[in-house]
């Protein structure tokens, strides 16, 4: 067998194809620099700018107020891996008990429905300040009252009714001919959940999972408002010794630095699933 | 010894009238297969075995066991029974050696070192012994069939019921599975048979059972069915598959 050489034709193709690329690469590269260059020109030269420049983006004002900033941030991560792992426990459990058949699930169907109706339309800060202010002021013994478990709690409420969502529609998109083959070799219903429907709805839902997870991630800086001292809270005391507001567009920088990892994994597991395959074909 | 008896079985949906007044018995070791157009009750009538479907009325027995009584433990029925799907329905997240053994394991209680070389022994049966940790999505339609095949076999069913499990397959590929349904046949497993594979029919049945707007119109042995119909309406269905050039 004969090496195989590209036709002139081919090596024609082959070299228009390479213009092409490097033409594409000079106008993106020309393009971003005459809109970046634009930006800074029609952004420096308003007339309020030097004091824009001075309150908000005080470099080393920032890189003071950095290491308080970051500890209230360690704050945050701790609470959103907690309640990470709390809210997928209790979505799950949601989406489990509204798959249930047979009427003496009926309660738990209708608790999971109105949990799920409720929380999804109340607005997070709400939760937040109705656990926060409101158990505490209850003055019952035996339960916590610092701000951050009640934070924390109110967003494992309101997060676990998402994900319950996103788990129900999973278990809702796995095709009935799987349950027809499970129950048809004698797997009982908790069974074919457990064995056959769930890990292929939890393989399905793993991207808009984790892009709640994200979001998670951000909303855990709203608990601040109960006066735990968390990353915005940090940065709103630093905020008031000079009325400098730089502190603020550090915690907004270390947040958007913590979330890029968790969207590019989100990504990237999205892309796997395409690869996987599910979503698509007859089962 | 009669396996499987149905009296007087009837299914609807809504208004169509999918089984009417339906009869069948089915001795043990015998190969029934069912042929009639699409739609004329031969899937339902293997989904009401298999308690996939709850009949409208009348009474299935297997084993002289009435199956569609609502007292009867249906999970336990169906491990007795196997069924292959047209479309296979492997499950997708397994390999196939899980696929075989997740009801011996978790339905039948067996070990899983034995359930594995079990499985292991039944893929050999049917082909697949080199493809016993690949994925269902990577094999062909031929050899997806034969594993769903050996994933109803290894439970040791009384019955095997097969819906029409070469109609999904590219032609090239039919072959291997018919081969297969032809060994079973000859290890005297009792088989319930959908099919079009009308040569396929006239080798293998015992009995051959036409069905028309869900009724059994016609059955005997495939020389008399196929060969001799009685009724216009066998008639008219054979000559429309030897026109298409399946028979």
């Amino acid at each position: 067998m004969s090496e195989w050489q590209p036709s002139a034709l081919q090596q024609e193709r082959l070299a228009y194809r390479r213009r092409r690329t490097v033409r594409s690469g000079v106008i993106a590269a020309v393009s971003t620099v005459v809109l970046v260059g634009l930006l800074v020109v029609g952004v420096g030269s308003t007339p309020g700018w030097p004091r824009v420049r001075e309150t908000f983006f005080d470099v080393e004002r920032g890189w003071e107020a950095l290491p308080v900033v970051a500890q209230g941030l360690w704050l945050n991560v701790r609470v959103m891996l907690v309640c990470a792992v709390l809210i997928v426990v209790l979505g799950l459990t949601l989406a489990i008990l509204r798959t249930l058949r047979g009427p003496i699930f009926f309660p738990l169907r209708i608790f999971a429905a109105a949990y799920t109706d409720i929380f999804r339309g109340l607005p997070l800060l709400l939760v937040i300040f109705l656990l926060g202010f409101g158990v505490p002021a209850l003055q019952l013994r035996g339960l916590p009252n610092q701000a951050v478990i009640w934070g924390g709690a109110a967003l494992v409420l309101t997060y676990s009714s998402y994900v319950a969502e996103v788990f129900r529609a999973g278990i809702e998109s796995i095709h009935p001919s799987q349950r027809a083959a499970a129950r048809s070799l004698g797997l009982s219903h908790r069974q074919t959940l457990r064995f056959v429907v769930l890990p292929q709805a939890v393989r399905r839902v793993l991207p808009p999972l984790l892009n709640d997870f994200v979001s998670l991630q951000k909303d855990s800086g709203l608990i601040a408002v109960l006066g735990v001292i968390d990353a915005i809270r940090a940065a709103q005391l630093e905020t008031a010794e000079d009325f400098n507001f730089t502190p603020y567009v550090v915690a907004g920088i270390l947040f958007v630095a913590l979330t890029i990892p968790l969207t590019r994994l989100t990504d990237w597991v999205a892309r796997r699933q395409g690869w996987y395959g599910g979503g698509g074909g007859p089962v | 010894m009669t396996l499987l008896s149905l009296r007087g079985v009837r299914k609807t949906y809504g208004a169509n009238v999918v089984l009417d007044n339906f009869d069948l018995d089915v001795e043990a070791g015998q190969c029934v297969v069912l042929i009639g157009a699409s739609g004329s009750g031969k899937s339902t009538l293997l989904r009401c075995v298999n308690l996939l479907e709850t009949v409208d009325d009348g009474v299935i027995e297997l084993d002289g066991e009435d199956i569609t009584d609502p007292r009867a433990d249906a999970d336990r029925i169906r491990s007795g029974i196997g069924i292959v799907f047209q479309s296979y329905n492997l499950f997708p997240h397994l390999s196939v050696l899980d696929n075989v053994t997740l009801a011996p394991i978790r339905v039948h209680g067996v070990p899983k070192a034995e359930a594995r070389s079990r499985a292991l022994a039944m893929l050999d049966r049917v082909g697949l012994a080199d493809k016993a940790t690949a994925r269902p999505d990577n094999l062909s339609g031929g050899q997806q069939q034969r594993a769903a095949i050996a994933r109803a076999l290894v439970n040791n069913p009384k019955l095997m019921l097969l819906d029409e499990v070469t109609s999904a397959l590219d032609p090239e590929l039919v072959g291997e599975v018919l081969d297969l349904l032809r060994e079973l046949k000859s290890d005297g497993i009792t088989m319930l048979i959908c099919t079009h594979e009308m040569t396929f029919a006239r080798q293998v049945a015992d009995q051959v059972c036409f069905l028309d707007q869900g009724r059994l119109l016609e059955s005997g042995p495939p020389s008399q069915v196929l060969g001799q119909p009685r009724e216009p309406r066998t008639q008219e269905f054979l000559s429309r598959i030897i026109n298409a050039g399946r028979l």
